[in-house]
């Protein structure tokens, strides 16, 4: 694992920003490029859940 | 970090969360069907979607502004036009009167007309559940006073939300992301939980209170603008005394005007003299940008109300265009259902933070506060046990 308290928490972060902005500046693939980023934090939590019981 | 830093982190982190609390989780609740406002209303029963051209644009088959604003006077007589607003999908026309030019909100009636033939589409009408929700999201029923008081609570989220990310740094300094120990008991899972959720959906979470932030100064906001920046567009005709409805003249005159200044755009709406989004004797058309970037920011065109004439046009200033961006941002409804239903999640992400942080002080408040330090630079393996008084 990343040792770096803050790796994927600033990883999670850009993204969530990118995918915010870029669903702003249009329509269309922009619309699907935002909810890639944004899913970013969920599928980081989903990820933890599924990992805690084993 | 030294302890003494640690202390102080944590004593911002839970004052700032504690007062709060409360009214995040009521606009959080608040909100969540918010986001969907567009479906619920279609579900209700809203009017069907209407067919044709956009009544934004200037296509043959669209009937005259004149036409469409005396339909609606004819429907309230005695009453003043303050806004009409144009759609970019539909013929839809709305158009919103008043007992006066400068009616508060309260007295406001809106109107949607059908631009291909004139027909009133939805009467006004008793408001529904989503307007309730939305008013007591916006200002608890207490007008400027409230929106202020949520502003406020805003600024303590957000620093709630920097003092917890200080915090995660010794919480988390031997631990993995993503740690969640739900087997050593109660408190440590939600710890771990809080911990998750609230630096996942941190930048989100910062977005959404930023923006709202900005949004529950939108009052103070344009009225700074209106006295500011649009009084300056007047110049000469500076202190005109206020243009009675009367004496107001045509639209189409004036919009043909307002096109002629910004070729190519097409208009979001007309603010009729008197009210908060024009001075007292012009009609202000709003533009929109010919982009899809510059869609969301609107360029006002002044025109003289009685001679239809162009006054000035001039772009919104920087306090007026972080008030625009703000809406989008934090609503979530520019980018489709997906993006709505993204949007919902991190609402719920928000909801158990806030919840389980009320959980997390509920449990040790009267633990001395050294120990509760220790939980936080332990990463949670020193737990504060519970007084001996619960």
């Amino acid at each position: 694992m990343i040792r770096s308290t803050f790796a994927i928490p600033v990883v999670l972060g850009l993204l969530s920003l990118a995918g915010l902005v870029v669903a702003l500046t249009g329509d269309g693939w922009r619309d699907i490029l935002s909810w890639a980023a944004l899913s970013a934090p969920l599928l980081a939590v989903l990820w933890a859940a599924s990992r805690r019981s084993s | 970090m030294t302890r003494s830093a640690v202390r102080a982190w944590y004593l911002v982190h839970k004052w700032t969360s504690l007062v709060c609390t409360l009214f995040l989780l009521m606009l959080c609740l608040t909100g969540l069907p918010l986001i969907f406002h567009d479906e619920v209303e279609e579900l209700a029963g809203g009017p069907p979607p209407l067919a044709g051209p956009a009544s934004s644009s200037d296509a043959p088959g669209l009937l005259p502004l004149d036409t469409m604003l005396q339909r609606a006077l004819a429907e309230r007589p005695g009453e003043v036009p303050l806004y009409m607003a144009f759609d970019n999908e539909s013929p839809l026309l709305t158009v919103t009167t008043g007992p006066a030019p400068n009616s508060p909100e309260t007295q406001m009636t809106l109107m949607l007309f059908d631009r291909t033939n004139g027909r009133l589409v939805a009467p006004p009408g008793e408001k529904g559940i989503m307007e309730l929700l939305l008013q007591l999201h916006t200002d608890m029923f207490l007008g400027l006073p409230g929106m202020l008081l949520l502003g406020a609570m805003g600024l303590l989220f957000v620093a709630a939300l920097v003092s917890g990310v200080v915090l995660y740094a010794p919480f988390m300094r031997k631990l993995d992301f993503g740690t969640l120990r739900t087997e050593r008991s109660r408190r440590l899972k939600w710890l771990d939980w809080h911990n998750l959720l609230g630096i996942a959906a941190f930048a989100w979470m910062t977005v959404v209170g930023v923006t709202g932030i900005i949004n529950a100064l939108a009052t103070p906001l344009v009225d700074q603008w209106r006295n500011g920046a649009l009084a300056e567009m007047t110049g000469r005709e500076a202190g005109a005394a206020p243009l009675p409805p009367a004496r107001y003249g045509s639209l189409d005159r004036a919009m043909a005007s307002a096109r002629a200044a910004l070729p190519g755009n097409d208009p979001q709406f007309i603010a009729f003299p008197g009210g908060a989004y024009s001075t007292g004797h012009h009609y202000a058309v709003f533009f929109q940008g010919d982009t899809p970037l510059t869609k969301r920011l609107l360029t006002p065109a002044l025109i003289d109300a009685e001679t239809g004439r162009l006054t000035d046009v001039r772009p919104m200033p920087i306090s007026m265009t972080a008030l625009q961006l703000s809406q989008p941002l934090h609503f979530g409804d520019y980018g489709g259902l997906p993006l709505k239903l993204l949007w919902a999640a991190l609402t719920l992400f928000t909801i158990v933070v806030l919840g389980s942080g009320v959980y997390l002080w509920l449990g040790r408040r009267q633990a001395p506060l050294s120990l509760r330090l220790a939980e936080v630079t332990s990463g949670g393996r020193f737990e504060p046990q519970p007084s001996p008084a619960e």
